[in-house]
Protein backbone atom coordinates (compact mmCIF):
# COMPACT_ATOMS: atom_id res chain seq x y z
CA UNK A 1 0.00 0.00 0.00
CA UNK A 2 2.91 2.68 0.55
CA UNK A 3 3.98 2.33 -2.97
CA UNK A 4 1.48 2.89 -3.94
CA UNK A 5 0.78 6.10 -2.26
CA UNK A 6 4.14 6.35 -2.90
CA UNK A 7 3.66 6.11 -6.70
CA UNK A 8 1.03 8.99 -6.73
CA UNK A 9 3.04 10.91 -4.46
CA UNK A 10 5.70 10.74 -6.97
CA UNK A 11 3.17 11.42 -9.83
CA UNK A 12 2.21 14.50 -8.48
CA UNK A 13 6.01 15.56 -7.53
CA UNK A 14 6.81 15.68 -11.45
CA UNK A 15 4.19 18.20 -12.35
CA UNK A 16 3.03 19.99 -9.14
CA UNK A 17 0.11 20.68 -11.08
CA UNK A 18 -2.75 19.23 -8.41
CA UNK A 19 -1.38 20.92 -5.75
CA UNK A 20 -0.91 24.14 -7.56
CA UNK A 21 -4.35 23.84 -8.90
CA UNK A 22 -5.36 23.05 -5.42
CA UNK A 23 -3.39 26.25 -3.58
CA UNK A 24 -4.74 28.65 -6.30
CA UNK A 25 -8.34 27.83 -6.06
CA UNK A 26 -8.49 27.79 -2.75
CA UNK A 27 -7.54 31.61 -2.15
CA UNK A 28 -9.28 32.30 -4.94
CA UNK A 29 -12.20 31.15 -2.90
CA UNK A 30 -10.60 32.97 0.29
CA UNK A 31 -10.57 36.08 -2.06
CA UNK A 32 -13.99 36.18 -3.33
CA UNK A 33 -15.48 35.75 -0.24
CA UNK A 34 -13.98 38.17 1.38
CA UNK A 35 -15.56 40.74 -0.97
CA UNK A 36 -18.79 39.35 0.21
CA UNK A 37 -18.15 41.29 3.54
CA UNK A 38 -17.20 44.97 4.29
CA UNK A 39 -14.04 44.80 5.57
CA UNK A 40 -14.91 46.60 8.77
CA UNK A 41 -17.84 44.63 9.64
CA UNK A 42 -18.24 42.65 12.82
CA UNK A 43 -19.45 39.49 10.22
CA UNK A 44 -16.24 38.98 9.24
CA UNK A 45 -14.26 37.15 12.10
CA UNK A 46 -17.70 35.43 12.35
CA UNK A 47 -18.28 34.10 8.46
CA UNK A 48 -14.40 33.09 8.60
CA UNK A 49 -14.51 30.13 9.77
CA UNK A 50 -16.99 29.45 6.77
CA UNK A 51 -14.91 31.20 4.32
CA UNK A 52 -12.01 28.66 5.08
CA UNK A 53 -14.11 25.51 4.57
CA UNK A 54 -15.97 26.44 1.33
CA UNK A 55 -12.75 26.78 0.33
CA UNK A 56 -11.57 23.56 1.37
CA UNK A 57 -14.59 21.75 -0.13
CA UNK A 58 -14.20 23.90 -3.47
CA UNK A 59 -10.43 22.89 -4.07
CA UNK A 60 -10.93 19.45 -2.67
CA UNK A 61 -13.48 18.96 -5.29
CA UNK A 62 -11.10 20.09 -7.87
CA UNK A 63 -8.39 18.21 -6.54
CA UNK A 64 -10.19 14.66 -5.74
CA UNK A 65 -11.53 14.66 -9.65
CA UNK A 66 -7.64 14.75 -11.04
CA UNK A 67 -6.51 12.03 -8.65
CA UNK A 68 -8.39 9.70 -11.11
CA UNK A 69 -8.53 12.06 -14.23
CA UNK A 70 -5.07 10.73 -15.31
CA UNK A 71 -6.06 7.49 -14.28
CA UNK A 72 -8.69 7.37 -16.90
CA UNK A 73 -6.66 9.62 -19.29
CA UNK A 74 -3.71 6.84 -19.62
CA UNK A 75 -5.96 3.82 -19.02
CA UNK A 76 -3.23 3.47 -15.25
CA UNK A 77 -6.38 1.98 -13.68
CA UNK A 78 -6.58 -1.05 -15.62
CA UNK A 79 -2.95 -1.57 -15.17
CA UNK A 80 -3.66 -0.92 -11.23
CA UNK A 81 -6.24 -3.34 -11.28
CA UNK A 82 -4.44 -6.48 -13.10
CA UNK A 83 -1.77 -5.87 -9.73
CA UNK A 84 -2.87 -8.88 -7.01
CA UNK A 85 -3.75 -6.08 -4.58
CA UNK A 86 -6.36 -5.94 -2.66
CA UNK A 87 -9.36 -3.78 -3.75
CA UNK A 88 -9.52 -2.08 -0.72
CA UNK A 89 -5.76 -0.77 -0.54
CA UNK A 90 -5.95 0.33 -3.50
CA UNK A 91 -9.01 3.07 -2.14
CA UNK A 92 -7.10 3.46 1.04
CA UNK A 93 -3.60 3.95 -0.96
CA UNK A 94 -5.56 6.45 -2.96
CA UNK A 95 -7.72 8.46 -0.03
CA UNK A 96 -4.05 8.50 2.23
CA UNK A 97 -2.51 10.58 -1.16
CA UNK A 98 -5.62 12.71 -1.51
CA UNK A 99 -5.74 13.66 2.32
CA UNK A 100 -2.06 14.12 2.03
CA UNK A 101 -2.73 16.84 -1.12
CA UNK A 102 -4.99 18.45 0.33
CA UNK A 103 -3.70 18.59 3.87
CA UNK A 104 -0.21 20.36 2.12
CA UNK A 105 -2.61 22.76 -0.28
CA UNK A 106 -4.12 23.67 3.84
CA UNK A 107 -0.61 24.73 4.79
CA UNK A 108 -0.13 27.36 2.89
CA UNK A 109 -4.27 28.18 2.86
CA UNK A 110 -4.29 28.52 6.18
CA UNK A 111 -1.38 30.96 7.14
CA UNK A 112 -3.37 33.33 4.05
CA UNK A 113 -6.14 32.94 5.91
CA UNK A 114 -5.08 34.46 8.91
CA UNK A 115 -3.83 37.16 7.36
CA UNK A 116 -7.02 38.03 5.33
CA UNK A 117 -9.30 37.59 7.93
CA UNK A 118 -6.98 38.80 10.74
CA UNK A 119 -7.51 36.40 12.90
CA UNK A 120 -5.58 36.15 16.14
CA UNK A 121 -2.12 33.54 15.95
CA UNK A 122 -2.49 31.80 18.68
CA UNK A 123 -2.20 28.22 20.49
CA UNK A 124 -5.87 28.32 18.23
CA UNK A 125 -4.34 27.31 15.31
CA UNK A 126 -3.55 23.57 16.67
CA UNK A 127 -7.53 22.68 16.61
CA UNK A 128 -7.99 24.31 13.61
CA UNK A 129 -5.32 22.16 12.20
CA UNK A 130 -6.99 18.91 13.94
CA UNK A 131 -10.15 20.53 12.44
CA UNK A 132 -8.75 20.53 8.97
CA UNK A 133 -6.99 17.14 9.65
CA UNK A 134 -10.73 15.04 10.68
CA UNK A 135 -12.75 17.07 8.05
CA UNK A 136 -10.70 16.37 5.16
CA UNK A 137 -10.20 12.50 6.09
CA UNK A 138 -13.77 12.80 6.10
CA UNK A 139 -14.14 14.49 2.81
CA UNK A 140 -11.05 12.50 0.97
CA UNK A 141 -13.02 8.78 2.17
CA UNK A 142 -16.69 9.52 0.45
CA UNK A 143 -14.56 12.17 -2.08
CA UNK A 144 -12.12 9.26 -3.36
CA UNK A 145 -15.27 6.44 -3.85
CA UNK A 146 -17.04 9.31 -5.69
CA UNK A 147 -14.29 10.58 -7.84
CA UNK A 148 -13.99 6.78 -8.81
CA UNK A 149 -17.35 6.75 -9.94
CA UNK A 150 -17.45 9.83 -11.20
CA UNK A 151 -15.07 10.04 -13.48
CA UNK A 152 -16.71 6.96 -15.59
CA UNK A 153 -20.07 8.99 -15.63
CA UNK A 154 -20.68 11.51 -18.97
CA UNK A 155 -21.02 14.54 -16.88
CA UNK A 156 -17.96 13.82 -15.02
CA UNK A 157 -16.91 17.34 -13.60
CA UNK A 158 -20.30 17.83 -12.83
CA UNK A 159 -21.12 14.80 -11.03
CA UNK A 160 -18.87 15.28 -8.68
CA UNK A 161 -19.73 17.98 -6.17
CA UNK A 162 -23.16 16.89 -6.76
CA UNK A 163 -22.95 14.09 -5.32
CA UNK A 164 -20.36 15.22 -2.68
CA UNK A 165 -21.46 18.19 -1.41
CA UNK A 166 -24.79 17.26 0.29
CA UNK A 167 -22.90 14.05 1.62
CA UNK A 168 -19.85 16.49 2.93
CA UNK A 169 -22.64 18.69 4.80
CA UNK A 170 -22.04 17.07 8.57
CA UNK A 171 -18.33 17.30 7.95
CA UNK A 172 -19.01 21.07 6.87
CA UNK A 173 -21.22 21.96 9.62
CA UNK A 174 -18.94 20.21 11.70
CA UNK A 175 -15.18 21.53 10.82
CA UNK A 176 -17.28 25.57 10.79
CA UNK A 177 -18.23 24.57 14.45
CA UNK A 178 -14.84 23.54 15.40
CA UNK A 179 -12.93 26.22 13.86
CA UNK A 180 -15.36 28.95 15.16
CA UNK A 181 -14.97 27.85 18.38
CA UNK A 182 -11.13 27.44 18.17
CA UNK A 183 -10.61 30.61 16.62
CA UNK A 184 -12.45 32.57 19.52
CA UNK A 185 -10.24 31.16 22.05
CA UNK A 186 -12.67 28.34 23.52
CA UNK A 187 -11.16 25.28 24.67
CA UNK A 188 -10.94 21.91 22.40
CA UNK A 189 -13.10 19.98 25.46
CA UNK A 190 -16.23 22.29 24.29
CA UNK A 191 -16.44 21.18 21.04
CA UNK A 192 -15.61 17.28 21.66
CA UNK A 193 -19.03 16.58 20.43
CA UNK A 194 -18.17 17.88 17.28
CA UNK A 195 -15.25 15.86 17.09
CA UNK A 196 -16.73 12.82 17.76
CA UNK A 197 -18.86 13.30 15.07
CA UNK A 198 -16.82 13.72 12.78
CA UNK A 199 -14.35 11.16 13.77
CA UNK A 200 -17.10 8.99 13.42
CA UNK A 201 -18.35 9.86 10.47
CA UNK A 202 -14.22 9.20 9.13
CA UNK A 203 -14.47 5.70 10.48
CA UNK A 204 -18.25 5.21 8.91
CA UNK A 205 -16.75 5.81 5.30
CA UNK A 206 -13.03 4.82 5.20
CA UNK A 207 -14.63 1.28 5.90
CA UNK A 208 -17.44 1.48 3.69
CA UNK A 209 -15.44 2.83 0.98
CA UNK A 210 -13.27 0.21 1.64
CA UNK A 211 -15.97 -2.45 1.09
CA UNK A 212 -17.54 -1.14 -1.54
CA UNK A 213 -14.30 0.29 -3.73
CA UNK A 214 -14.51 -2.70 -5.67
CA UNK A 215 -17.72 -2.65 -7.19
CA UNK A 216 -17.15 1.08 -8.10
CA UNK A 217 -13.96 -0.21 -10.46
CA UNK A 218 -15.64 -3.11 -11.22
CA UNK A 219 -16.01 -3.63 -15.34
CA UNK B 1 -48.69 -13.00 -7.06
CA UNK B 2 -47.88 -10.59 -9.94
CA UNK B 3 -51.53 -10.47 -10.56
CA UNK B 4 -52.43 -10.27 -7.04
CA UNK B 5 -50.74 -6.90 -6.94
CA UNK B 6 -51.73 -5.84 -9.89
CA UNK B 7 -55.48 -5.98 -9.08
CA UNK B 8 -55.23 -5.38 -5.43
CA UNK B 9 -52.94 -2.36 -4.94
CA UNK B 10 -54.78 0.04 -6.87
CA UNK B 11 -58.22 -0.75 -5.33
CA UNK B 12 -56.53 -0.66 -1.96
CA UNK B 13 -54.65 2.86 -2.29
CA UNK B 14 -58.29 4.29 -3.42
CA UNK B 15 -60.15 2.98 -0.71
CA UNK B 16 -57.95 4.21 1.80
CA UNK B 17 -56.64 7.20 0.08
CA UNK B 18 -60.65 8.51 -0.25
CA UNK B 19 -61.36 7.37 3.24
CA UNK B 20 -58.19 9.98 4.25
CA UNK B 21 -59.82 12.69 1.90
CA UNK B 22 -62.48 12.34 3.77
CA UNK B 23 -61.33 12.04 7.38
CA UNK B 24 -59.31 15.43 6.38
CA UNK B 25 -61.89 17.25 5.06
CA UNK B 26 -65.08 16.42 7.14
CA UNK B 27 -64.10 13.91 9.75
CA UNK B 28 -61.44 15.53 11.38
CA UNK B 29 -62.18 18.74 14.03
CA UNK B 30 -60.50 21.89 13.29
CA UNK B 31 -57.56 22.78 15.27
CA UNK B 32 -57.98 25.57 17.19
CA UNK B 33 -55.16 27.18 17.36
CA UNK B 34 -53.76 27.36 13.50
CA UNK B 35 -57.34 26.78 11.80
CA UNK B 36 -58.14 25.30 8.54
CA UNK B 37 -54.49 25.39 7.31
CA UNK B 38 -53.19 22.47 10.21
CA UNK B 39 -55.04 19.82 8.13
CA UNK B 40 -52.22 19.95 5.87
CA UNK B 41 -50.56 18.25 8.24
CA UNK B 42 -52.65 15.32 7.68
CA UNK B 43 -50.92 14.88 4.62
CA UNK B 44 -47.65 16.52 5.32
CA UNK B 45 -46.60 14.30 7.71
CA UNK B 46 -47.24 10.91 6.11
CA UNK B 47 -45.10 12.26 3.43
CA UNK B 48 -42.25 13.19 4.87
CA UNK B 49 -42.37 9.35 6.81
CA UNK B 50 -42.73 7.60 3.21
CA UNK B 51 -39.31 9.69 1.89
CA UNK B 52 -37.51 8.37 4.50
CA UNK B 53 -38.87 4.47 4.38
CA UNK B 54 -38.47 5.28 0.15
CA UNK B 55 -34.70 5.90 1.09
CA UNK B 56 -34.07 3.23 3.63
CA UNK B 57 -35.51 1.06 0.36
CA UNK B 58 -33.49 2.43 -1.93
CA UNK B 59 -30.57 1.64 0.34
CA UNK B 60 -31.77 -2.34 1.35
CA UNK B 61 -32.44 -2.93 -2.26
CA UNK B 62 -29.03 -1.61 -3.13
CA UNK B 63 -27.33 -3.78 -0.62
CA UNK B 64 -29.23 -6.85 -1.80
CA UNK B 65 -28.44 -5.94 -5.59
CA UNK B 66 -24.47 -5.71 -4.76
CA UNK B 67 -24.88 -8.60 -2.85
CA UNK B 68 -27.01 -10.77 -5.12
CA UNK B 69 -26.94 -9.20 -8.26
CA UNK B 70 -30.05 -10.14 -8.99
CA UNK B 71 -31.48 -7.53 -11.29
CA UNK B 72 -34.80 -6.89 -9.53
CA UNK B 73 -33.01 -5.32 -6.98
CA UNK B 74 -31.52 -2.90 -8.78
CA UNK B 75 -35.18 -2.57 -10.51
CA UNK B 76 -36.62 -1.58 -7.01
CA UNK B 77 -33.90 0.32 -6.01
CA UNK B 78 -34.36 2.84 -8.83
CA UNK B 79 -38.11 2.87 -8.29
CA UNK B 80 -38.18 3.79 -4.53
CA UNK B 81 -35.52 6.66 -5.35
CA UNK B 82 -38.02 7.81 -7.70
CA UNK B 83 -40.84 8.09 -5.81
CA UNK B 84 -39.29 8.88 -3.25
CA UNK B 85 -37.76 11.73 -4.83
CA UNK B 86 -41.57 12.92 -5.79
CA UNK B 87 -42.41 12.66 -2.28
CA UNK B 88 -39.64 14.17 -0.93
CA UNK B 89 -40.69 17.08 -3.28
CA UNK B 90 -44.40 17.34 -1.96
CA UNK B 91 -42.59 17.24 1.85
CA UNK B 92 -40.81 20.44 0.40
CA UNK B 93 -43.51 21.83 -1.45
CA UNK B 94 -46.49 21.50 1.27
CA UNK B 95 -44.42 22.34 4.27
CA UNK B 96 -43.72 25.59 3.37
CA UNK B 97 -47.67 26.38 2.23
CA UNK B 98 -48.42 25.16 5.55
CA UNK B 99 -45.61 27.33 7.51
CA UNK B 100 -46.23 30.59 5.68
CA UNK B 101 -49.52 31.56 7.46
CA UNK B 102 -48.51 29.44 10.69
CA UNK B 103 -45.27 31.09 11.43
CA UNK B 104 -45.35 33.90 9.01
CA UNK B 105 -42.40 32.77 7.40
CA UNK B 106 -42.02 30.48 4.05
CA UNK B 107 -38.46 28.49 5.29
CA UNK B 108 -37.00 27.91 8.57
CA UNK B 109 -33.17 26.22 9.08
CA UNK B 110 -34.92 23.95 11.52
CA UNK B 111 -33.51 20.00 12.35
CA UNK B 112 -36.27 18.32 9.91
CA UNK B 113 -37.08 20.32 7.33
CA UNK B 114 -33.08 20.68 6.68
CA UNK B 115 -32.50 17.34 6.42
CA UNK B 116 -35.35 17.15 4.03
CA UNK B 117 -33.90 19.61 1.85
CA UNK B 118 -30.41 17.54 1.71
CA UNK B 119 -32.41 14.57 0.73
CA UNK B 120 -33.54 15.83 -1.64
CA UNK B 121 -30.38 16.69 -2.96
CA UNK B 122 -29.16 13.46 -2.26
CA UNK B 123 -32.16 11.56 -4.38
CA UNK B 124 -31.23 14.33 -7.10
CA UNK B 125 -27.94 13.37 -7.15
CA UNK B 126 -29.00 10.21 -7.22
CA UNK B 127 -31.17 10.31 -10.39
CA UNK B 128 -28.83 12.45 -12.17
CA UNK B 129 -26.04 9.12 -11.50
CA UNK B 130 -28.69 7.06 -13.00
CA UNK B 131 -28.96 8.87 -15.88
CA UNK B 132 -25.67 9.84 -16.53
CA UNK B 133 -24.34 6.30 -16.35
CA UNK B 134 -27.10 4.71 -18.61
CA UNK B 135 -28.59 1.44 -17.90
CA UNK B 136 -25.66 -0.63 -18.12
CA UNK B 137 -24.41 -3.08 -15.36
CA UNK B 138 -21.94 -0.63 -14.14
CA UNK B 139 -24.64 2.23 -13.89
CA UNK B 140 -26.64 0.37 -11.34
CA UNK B 141 -23.28 -0.64 -9.17
CA UNK B 142 -22.64 3.30 -8.93
CA UNK B 143 -26.20 3.93 -7.97
CA UNK B 144 -26.22 1.22 -5.20
CA UNK B 145 -22.81 2.39 -3.64
CA UNK B 146 -24.88 5.65 -3.59
CA UNK B 147 -27.70 4.57 -1.86
CA UNK B 148 -25.57 3.13 0.72
CA UNK B 149 -23.38 5.52 1.47
CA UNK B 150 -26.41 8.31 1.56
CA UNK B 151 -28.52 5.92 3.50
CA UNK B 152 -25.59 5.73 6.13
CA UNK B 153 -24.88 9.49 6.12
CA UNK B 154 -28.83 10.31 6.66
CA UNK B 155 -28.61 9.80 10.42
CA UNK B 156 -24.93 11.63 11.21
CA UNK B 157 -26.53 14.56 8.68
CA UNK B 158 -29.59 14.53 10.96
CA UNK B 159 -27.61 14.71 13.65
CA UNK B 160 -24.78 17.77 12.96
CA UNK B 161 -27.85 19.90 11.39
CA UNK B 162 -29.22 19.60 14.75
CA UNK B 163 -26.88 20.38 16.66
CA UNK B 164 -25.89 22.73 14.72
CA UNK B 165 -29.66 24.62 15.13
CA UNK B 166 -29.39 24.46 18.47
CA UNK B 167 -26.56 26.26 18.98
CA UNK B 168 -28.23 29.63 17.57
CA UNK B 169 -31.54 30.51 19.11
CA UNK B 170 -34.40 29.10 17.43
CA UNK B 171 -35.96 31.37 15.21
CA UNK B 172 -39.57 30.23 15.83
CA UNK B 173 -40.60 27.36 18.27
CA UNK B 174 -40.17 23.91 16.58
CA UNK B 175 -42.41 22.24 15.13
CA UNK B 176 -42.46 19.67 18.65
CA UNK B 177 -45.32 21.98 19.72
CA UNK B 178 -47.91 21.49 16.89
CA UNK B 179 -47.72 17.37 17.34
CA UNK B 180 -49.23 17.01 20.41
CA UNK B 181 -52.43 15.52 18.85
CA UNK B 182 -54.85 15.44 21.74
CA UNK B 183 -57.97 14.66 19.72
CA UNK B 184 -58.92 11.24 19.07
CA UNK B 185 -60.25 11.66 15.95
CA UNK B 186 -56.93 13.33 14.98
CA UNK B 187 -55.00 10.40 15.66
CA UNK B 188 -56.91 8.62 13.54
CA UNK B 189 -57.02 10.49 10.81
CA UNK B 190 -53.24 10.40 10.93
CA UNK B 191 -53.29 7.16 11.48
CA UNK B 192 -55.03 6.13 8.25
CA UNK B 193 -53.74 8.74 6.30
CA UNK B 194 -50.48 7.15 6.78
CA UNK B 195 -51.80 3.76 5.60
CA UNK B 196 -52.73 5.25 2.47
CA UNK B 197 -49.77 6.95 1.34
CA UNK B 198 -47.84 3.46 2.32
CA UNK B 199 -50.22 1.80 -0.01
CA UNK B 200 -49.80 4.47 -2.31
CA UNK B 201 -45.99 4.01 -2.49
CA UNK B 202 -46.00 0.65 -2.59
CA UNK B 203 -48.70 0.80 -6.00
CA UNK B 204 -46.10 2.98 -7.35
CA UNK B 205 -43.60 1.09 -6.59
CA UNK B 206 -44.92 -1.67 -8.20
CA UNK B 207 -46.16 0.54 -11.30
CA UNK B 208 -42.86 1.55 -11.75
CA UNK B 209 -41.13 -1.71 -11.29
CA UNK B 210 -43.27 -3.26 -13.50
CA UNK B 211 -42.47 -0.32 -15.86
CA UNK B 212 -38.64 -0.89 -15.45
CA UNK B 213 -39.29 -4.36 -16.28
CA UNK B 214 -40.58 -4.22 -19.31
CA UNK B 215 -38.01 -2.04 -20.62
CA UNK B 216 -35.33 -4.49 -20.02
CA UNK B 217 -37.48 -6.57 -21.60
CA UNK B 218 -37.86 -4.82 -24.61
CA UNK B 219 -34.00 -4.21 -24.30
CA UNK B 220 -33.54 -8.16 -24.53
CA UNK B 221 -35.84 -8.84 -27.17
CA UNK B 222 -34.14 -6.15 -29.47
CA UNK B 223 -30.73 -7.64 -28.84
CA UNK B 224 -32.39 -11.08 -29.93
CA UNK B 225 -33.83 -9.44 -33.10
CA UNK B 226 -31.08 -8.01 -33.73
CA UNK B 227 -28.91 -11.27 -34.18
CA UNK B 228 -31.98 -13.10 -36.30
CA UNK B 229 -32.87 -10.85 -38.66
CA UNK C 1 -54.13 34.63 0.81
CA UNK C 2 -56.67 33.02 2.73
CA UNK C 3 -56.06 30.07 5.08
CA UNK C 4 -58.45 27.93 2.75
CA UNK C 5 -56.88 28.86 -0.13
CA UNK C 6 -53.20 27.46 1.56
CA UNK C 7 -55.32 24.19 2.29
CA UNK C 8 -56.05 24.21 -1.24
CA UNK C 9 -53.08 25.38 -3.17
CA UNK C 10 -51.08 22.18 -0.61
CA UNK C 11 -53.50 19.35 -1.87
CA UNK C 12 -53.81 20.65 -5.36
CA UNK C 13 -50.18 20.81 -5.24
CA UNK C 14 -50.23 16.83 -3.95
CA UNK C 15 -53.07 15.60 -6.62
CA UNK C 16 -50.98 17.40 -9.50
CA UNK C 17 -47.49 16.14 -8.72
CA UNK C 18 -48.74 12.89 -8.43
CA UNK C 19 -51.27 12.74 -11.26
CA UNK C 20 -48.70 13.72 -13.67
CA UNK C 21 -46.32 10.71 -12.20
CA UNK C 22 -48.70 8.61 -12.53
CA UNK C 23 -49.89 9.40 -16.30
CA UNK C 24 -46.51 9.90 -17.74
CA UNK C 25 -46.19 5.89 -15.76
CA UNK C 26 -49.19 4.72 -17.58
CA UNK C 27 -48.28 6.32 -21.11
CA UNK C 28 -44.60 4.51 -21.18
CA UNK C 29 -46.10 1.11 -19.82
CA UNK C 30 -48.67 0.82 -22.93
CA UNK C 31 -45.91 1.66 -25.61
CA UNK C 32 -43.64 -0.72 -23.86
CA UNK C 33 -46.47 -3.53 -23.68
CA UNK C 34 -46.77 -2.54 -27.34
CA UNK C 35 -43.13 -2.69 -28.22
CA UNK C 36 -42.91 -6.17 -26.93
CA UNK C 37 -45.53 -7.69 -29.05
CA UNK C 38 -44.09 -5.65 -32.07
CA UNK C 39 -41.09 -7.14 -30.98
CA UNK C 40 -42.22 -10.80 -30.17
CA UNK C 41 -44.07 -11.10 -33.57
CA UNK C 42 -40.51 -9.89 -35.74
CA UNK C 43 -39.03 -12.84 -33.85
CA UNK C 44 -42.24 -15.35 -34.69
CA UNK C 45 -41.72 -14.38 -38.56
CA UNK C 46 -38.18 -14.91 -38.59
CA UNK C 47 -38.71 -17.99 -37.20
CA UNK C 48 -41.27 -19.22 -39.77
CA UNK C 49 -39.86 -18.16 -42.87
Amino acid sequence: MFALIRKDLQIEFRTKETLAALLLLGLLTLVVLSFAFDPTSELRAEAAPGALWVAVIFAGVLGLSRSFLAERDNDCLHGLLLCPVDRGTIYLAKTAANVLFMMAAQAVIVPIFVFFFNLPLSAALGGVVLSLALGILGFASIGTLFAAIAVRTRAREVMLPLLLVPLAVPIFIAGVRVTGRVLAGKPLAEVAEWLNLMLGFDVIFLVVGWLVFEYAVEE
Amino acid sequence: MRRAADAALPYATLVAMTTAIYMVFIFVPTDRFQGIVQRIFYFHVPLAIMTFVAFGTVAAASILFLWRGTRAWDRVAHAAAEIGMLFCTLVLVTGPIWAKPVWGTWWTWDARLTTTLILWLIYAAYLMLRSFSGTTDQGARYAAILGIVGALDIPIINRSVYWWRTIHPAVLVTREGSSGLADARMQATLGLSFLAFFLLFLWLLWVRHENLRLGDEVDALRRQALIHP
Amino acid sequence: MTNLNFLFAAYTAVWVLLFLYILVLSRHNRSLEKEIQELRDLLQRSRTP
